[in-house]
């Protein structure tokens, strides 16, 4: 089933139309960089960026912290909710369960295809982003990378390729923690709904509720428990010496919420009449 | 094959199914009767697990239902409101990942699995164009090569022969009752009468969520004890059975007789002409409208 579950996210147009237009938010804005030159000041725009002119080699991070807080959110909310909703707006929800596939692994395999999704778009967002920041801002990533003064406390302070190698694939596992989080409300939602549409939307409502929220001084006693607190947690991964502080609280949140939701997913589909 | 006992399913305040005791017997061609909104969908659905009873028993292929359904699904075939299909892929591919989907048989052959079952309904030749550019005929047919995928012992079909034109549909009967003799179990719902009664063998009528009649279509088709005649000299024969032509129309009457060979050999010994003769049957749409109240889409003012 997981197989099958591959097969059809990778014979889908939308799959890698997602994946570009996820490819071509950095680009666009490495494009705006390169010709004026003119860095966001500090503590403004995306982090990373003015590091960026300095070291394409940085443009990776700065990437993922221009996707990160809303676009690749909101395209894994549209696949989570299509994920059972979708199944029962094409007829199909009904012959994959007679065929019979168990209703726990149909979850499952729906899960793993989407850990897969966000693997395969944030990989296209880092090697295109790689190849613009270094084509663009040029840099010597084998002669080490200073880290960018915006975020680390202690400026000039170099790091390794290796290292910069390992500061990635931990952001990487961050995010993918994190969107684990939003694939969980979808996917919740996509068992309750036979609307794929309502599913994403209602996912949608509960991030942009939650970013919100975040962003509220008179929520400030909420706003730790709030999936979309600690999103950005992972540029402390970039910092010298690594800040775990934040990483860990969010991973935390995180795998309460996809427990939780995933568990709820779980108990509503195993006992749902399917009258699609 | 198929045993329910009591089985009733309520949603909120509408009961959709009130107490239906279904008998399938292995080898029958059932076909379940009813009006649109009698509770047929949800039963079959009931029967494959994916609607759960309020209360009653399910027993399909000696498994219970939904406990053990799961043991009971490889052998069957089921097609339900019309085939589910993704639109954006073949008609090749989307029998491959259905088949991939779930347990049984082997990678190598599947190819030929699907090959086999397009045959079958006439699709043999369908190329990579995706689904979504098939007729509606086309769909069907292939929701019906999805359920004989895994050639099941039981086939339960509900309203089969949707969208397909007179031929299609005379193709469909064919090959069911191909399949029939080749031993499957055929369990058909429709509410087009005609299609189950050239079909089936056991009929099931349900109305209202209520299954009101099941027998042999044989039994409910018995003789009325009336003869229908056609003869060019109606006059004579009245005056030959007088007070027992019930009904006369034109050159045809209908005779109350136990018999219509004993009646042709009356009239033949009194030199009447005979064009047609045979007994009455009662039509099965009789026999439905004998056993339904009234149609479930009316919608009468309080």
């Amino acid at each position: 089933m997981i197989r099958v579950e591959l097969a059809k996210l990778f014979r889908r147009p939308r799959t890698y139309v997602i994946a570009g237009l996820l490819c071509a938010l950095p680009f666009t804005v490495a494009v705006f960089l390169a010709t004026t030159r003119i860095p966001p000041p500090p503590g403004q725009g995306g982090a990373f960026l003015s590091a960026v002119l300095s070291n394409g080699a940085l443009f990776p991070a700065a990437a993922m912290a221009l996707v990160m807080p809303v676009f690749l959110p909101v395209s894994v909310a549209v696949l989570a909710g299509d994920a059972v909703a979708g199944e029962a707006q094409t007829g199909t929800l009904r012959y994959l369960l007679i065929r019979p596939v168990g209703r726990t692994r149909l979850l499952v395999a729906k899960l793993i295809a989407l850990i897969v999704f966000v693997l395969f778009a944030i990989g296209a967002v880092l090697i295109t982003s790689f190849l613009t920041g270094i084509s663009l801002f040029g840099g010597e990533p084998s002669a080490g990378v200073a880290l960018p003064a915006d975020v680390t406390s202690l400026s000039g302070v170099t790091i390794t390729p290796a290292g910069l190698v390992l500061r990635l694939l931990a952001t990487v596992a961050y995010i993918v923690v994190s969107m684990l989080g939003v694939a969980a409300i979808a996917l919740f939602l996509s068992t309750v709904t036979d609307s794929a549409l309502g599913a994403a939307m209602g996912a949608l409502a509960v991030l942009v509720t939650s970013q919100v929220l975040v962003a509220l001084d008179a929520a400030a006693a909420i706003r730790p428990y709030l999936p979309t607190r600690y999103w950005l947690a992972w540029i402390d991964l970039f910092r010298d010496p690594i800040l775990w502080r934040d990483i860990e609280r969010g991973a935390g949140i995180q795998v309460v919420f996809l427990l939780v939701l995933l568990g709820a997913a779980w108990a509503n589909f195993m006992t749902r009449d399917i009258s699609s | 094959m198929i045993v329910t006992r009591g089985v009733v399913k309520r949603f909120g305040a509408v009961t959709a199914v009130d107490g239906v005791d279904l008998d399938v017997r292995e080898g029958d061609r059932y076909g379940l009767l009813g009006p649109n909104g009698s509770g047929k969908t949800t039963l079959v659905r009931m029967l494959l697990g994916l609607v759960f009873a309020t209360r009653g028993e399910i027993e399909v292929l000696g498994v219970p239902v939904p406990r053990r359904v799961h043991s009971a699904l490889p052998s069957i075939g089921a097609m339900v409101e019309g085939p589910g299909l993704y639109p954006h892929l073949s008609g090749r591919t989307n029998l491959a990942l259905l088949d991939a989907a779930g347990p049984g048989g082997n990678r190598a052959d599947r190819k030929r699995r699907v090959g086999e079952a397009l045959e079958r309904v006439g699709l043999a030749g369908i190329d990579r164009r995706p689904v979504k550019a098939y007729s509606l005929g086309m769909r069907q047919r292939l929701g019906l090569a999805a359920a004989l995928l895994r050639r099941p012992r039981m086939l339960i079909l509900d309203e089969p022969t949707n969208g397909l034109d007179p031929r299609g549909i005379r193709e469909i009967r064919d090959l069911l009752a191909e399949l029939n003799a080749e031993g499957t179990t055929v369990f058909l719902s429709s509410h087009l009468l005609a299609e189950i009664e050239a079909l089936c063998t056991r009929v099931g009528v349900m109305d209202r969520g209520r299954l009101v009649l099941q027998d042999e279509l044989a039994t409910l088709r018995a003789p009325t004890g009336r003869v229908l005649v056609g003869t060019p000299e109606p006059d004579r024969v009245v005056g030959l059975l007088d007070g027992r032509v019930e009904k006369r129309d034109g050159r045809f009457l209908t005779v109350r007789h136990p018999d219509a060979g004993d009646l042709n050999a009356e009239l033949q010994k009194a030199g009447i002409r005979v064009t047609e003769i045979g007994a009455e049957r009662r039509s099965l749409e009789q026999v439905v409208l004998d056993a339904t109240t009234t149609s479930s889409d009316r919608v009468e003012a309080a």
